[in-house]
């Protein structure tokens, strides 16, 4: 009898082993973030999650990951214009930051590999819960990335663009941004590349006392690629976090959203557009913790599916025993375009706390035909018009964000997704 | 330029037949005005005239400029110049208005041969015919009709009849909802329109309406029939009499 049924590693899982063995020297780091490093590739060795762990239950993804490119030394990622024009960029370019940085008053940039190496990063490494496979895959391999720190009362009139761009093999970066007591950004995530990559990305957001930012995620990786994302941010008394999360590609897609309201009167906003077609998956996941009294939060997913593209959005809220007067609201909307594609929403509450107003909803729903009609009975074709109505049906998430130049860029995003799959 | 001929029309979902031996003709340059009692079909022939694929004709034709339009989607009935005004105008959220004024104003051009609109006559354009309704601009940066109020949407309306420059109008129930002043402002706005080359067919159950706009032709429709037509008079007949009397002669 066979008492240790250890499964067989998958060509993954041992490609990514064996590409850590093969790494571990040119790895940056202290004997702190070493540790890290080790307990990471540890807890890869034990196994890729499969849907037997909950919070992977709709992305098996040690089935999924049937492979993973290796890394790719020539591989040569260019940077892009930013999307709102005048933003300053500071670029990731096939998992390695740029020595060539602008210069912004009350904002300091640092290369990740520098806090790697001297360590100063080593506290940000550590795990979230026990199920923490993008975490562990990104601290095993993490060289690059930025830390920016945006001092105290600081007001930027324009926003920081984070770019990690791919072409192709594997890259694994960390951006982290602590925003001071009072101060206002917006900040940009740009997820892009031309390569069949595996990459991995960490965003990390500190926000201080009564700081007031905007995050934009703007995901467009091809579809060959992999892309296994993490948002996690605190948000400190006052804080105001609005996070939006636009998914227009990669081939399998898993960003993480993992979100800690630990001063009173934090104030969290979720916006998400899903646009998925072709043949593929794209999970996003939310935790968010309402751990003290006085916080809000709402979360709107819109999610456009076609072709035999799947998709999936978990939003847990946990609300804390003493974290009375909690506000929180979640609905997530699909407009399912084609038979054979898909979406499920699976909402999740745990309410440990008495004097709370939550609530969520979820709807699936076809193109509304009076309202095809309408624009028809205008001359408009009705390949036009449902063009019109699909864009209309994610718009509306974006128009709330309330600033013209981020609302523009946005869209046109949103166009240029509508011109590939239209 | 507008012949129905036998016409006989069913909801597509339940099979109610709504129209049933429909005749009428409307000639270029006429004002025709179609009255008759609620839920006598009036809203269902002027969806039928505009394509909508919840109803389904099942015998007779309409022949628009001598051609049956019957095989055309709404949209290639819009472009060959039909236009109704909704009784009901829909509310679309996230279709910003300028942006679906600017797509369907050029989608008629295209229709025609021509180039689309630079954005500045664009902007014009939709300024003027908004002075000329008495339309505030600030309501146009909404999303299409999303939080007009009743008359606001009948005004709208007017606003893209004037600018979609169509050769068949049809207004259904344009006149419930407005005020006094909206009602003449309208009224003239739809007098403006009136050219020996367009034929504009007014629903309505109000005289008063026809006072500002003066029908050349008058029809009752009753459970789905004309059943009886005449010149304004019997707009005044009717106002005075109500329909007993009209109905009781067709019977
Ligand atoms: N899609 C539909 N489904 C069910 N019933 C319908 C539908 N469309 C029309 N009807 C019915 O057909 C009849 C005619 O309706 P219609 O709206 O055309 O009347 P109308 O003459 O415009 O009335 P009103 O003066 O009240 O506007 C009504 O009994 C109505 O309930
Ligand atoms: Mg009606």
């Amino acid at each position: 009898m066979n008492i240790h049924t250890t499964p067989q590693r998958t060509p993954a899982e041992t490609a990514l082993i064996d590409a850590f063995s093969d790494r571990l020297s040119l790895l940056p780091g202290d004997g702190t973030v070493m540790l890290k490093r080790d307990d990471a590739i540890e807890a890869i060795k034990s196994g890729l999650p499969t849907r037997r762990i909950e919070s992977w239950h709709y992305t098996d993804l040690r089935r999924l990951l049937a492979s993973v490119p290796d890394f790719d030394p020539a591989a040569a990622a260019k940077a892009i214009a930013p999307i709102v024009e005048g933003s300053a960029v500071l670029p990731v370019l096939n998992g390695v930051s740029s020595t060539k940085l602008p210069t912004v008053d009350g904002v300091a940039v640092q290369r990740l590999s520098e806090k790697l190496t001297d360590g100063s990063a080593a506290p940000g490494l550590d795990p979230y819960g026990t199920d923490d496979a993008i975490g562990a895959l990104n601290t095993a391999f993490v060289a690059d990335g930025y830390f920016v720190d945006i001092s105290d009362g600081t007001e930027l009139d324009k926003p920081i663009e984070l770019q990690n761009l791919q072409a192709g093999g594997q890259t694994h970066v960390r951006l982290g941004v602590r925003v001071g007591a009072g101060a206002k950004a917006v900040i940009v995530e740009r997820q892009a590349g031309e390569g069949a990559a595996l990459v991995s990305s960490v965003s990390q957001l500190l926000l201080g006392e009564g700081a007031d930012v905007t995050w934009l995620i703007v995901q467009e990786q091809p579809d060959t690629a992999t892309h296994l994302a993490q948002f996690k941010a605190h948000l400190g008394k006052n804080a105001k976090l609005t996070l939006f999360v636009m998914n227009a590609g990669g081939k399998l897609v898993r960003q993480e959203i993992v979100v800690k309201t630990t001063g009173e009167g934090a104030d969290f906003t979720l916006r998400g557009i899903n646009l998925l077609a072709g043949d593929t998956h794209t999970d996003v996941t939310m935790v968010l913790d309402h751990a003290v009294p006085h916080t809000a939060s709402t979360e709107v997913i819109r999610n456009v599916v076609t072709g035999k593209a799947r998709g999936i959005f978990q939003g847990r809220i946990n609300v804390h025993q003493y974290a009375q007067k909690t506000n929180a609201k979640m609905a997530c909307n699909t407009l399912l375009l084609s038979d054979d594609g898909e979406f499920s929403t699976k909402p999740e509450l745990e309410i440990f706390a008495d004097d709370v107003v939550c609530g969520h909803g979820a709807t699936v729903t076809e193109i509304d035909h009076s309202h095809l009609f309408y624009l028809m009975a205008r001359g408009i074709d009705e390949k036009t018009a449902r063009g019109l109505l699909v864009k209309a049906f994610v718009a509306e998430v974006i128009e709330e964000l309330d600033d013209e130049a981020i609302v523009e860029a946005l869209e046109a995003r949103l166009d240029g997704w509508f011109v590939a799959h239209g | 330029m507008l012949e129905i001929k036998n016409l006989h029309a069913r909801i597509v979902d339940d099979g109610t037949e709504i129209i049933r031996g429909l005749n009428l003709t409307v000639k270029a340059g006429e004002v025709a005005a179609i009255m008759g009692p609620n839920g006598s079909g009036k809203s269902t022939l002027s969806y039928i005239l505009a394509g909508r694929e919840d109803y389904e004709v099942t015998e007779g034709d309409i022949l628009y400029n001598g051609q049956s339009i019957l095989e055309m989607d709404p949209a290639e009935r819009a472009t060959s110049g039909i236009f109704l005004a909704f009784q009901y105008p829909m509310e679309i959220p996230g279709v910003a208005t300028m942006e679906f004024l600017k797509v369907a104003m050029n989608e008629q051009r295209k229709a025609r041969g021509e180039e689309p609109l630079k954005i500045p006559e664009f902007l014009k354009r939709v300024k003027d015919a908004a002075a000329s309704l008495n339309m505030d601009m600030a309501m146009l940066k909404r999303p299409l009709n999303v939080g007009f109020s009743g008359g606001e949407k009948k005004r709208a309306e007017i606003l893209q009849m004037k600018l979609l420059e169509p050769n068949l109008c049809v207004l259904d129930e344009t006149d419930s909802g407005l005020d006094i002043d909206a009602l003449k402002i309208v009224s003239d706005g739809v007098n403006a329109l009136r050219s020996p080359d367009r034929a504009i067919v007014i629903i309505t159950h109000y005289q008063r309406l026809l006072q500002h706009i003066e029908p050349d032709t008058v029809h009752v429709l009753y459970r789905g029939q004309v059943i009886k037509s005449g010149d304004k008079s019997l707009a005044l007949d009717l106002e005075a009499n109500g329909y007993a009397g009209v109905i009781g002669q067709a019977a």
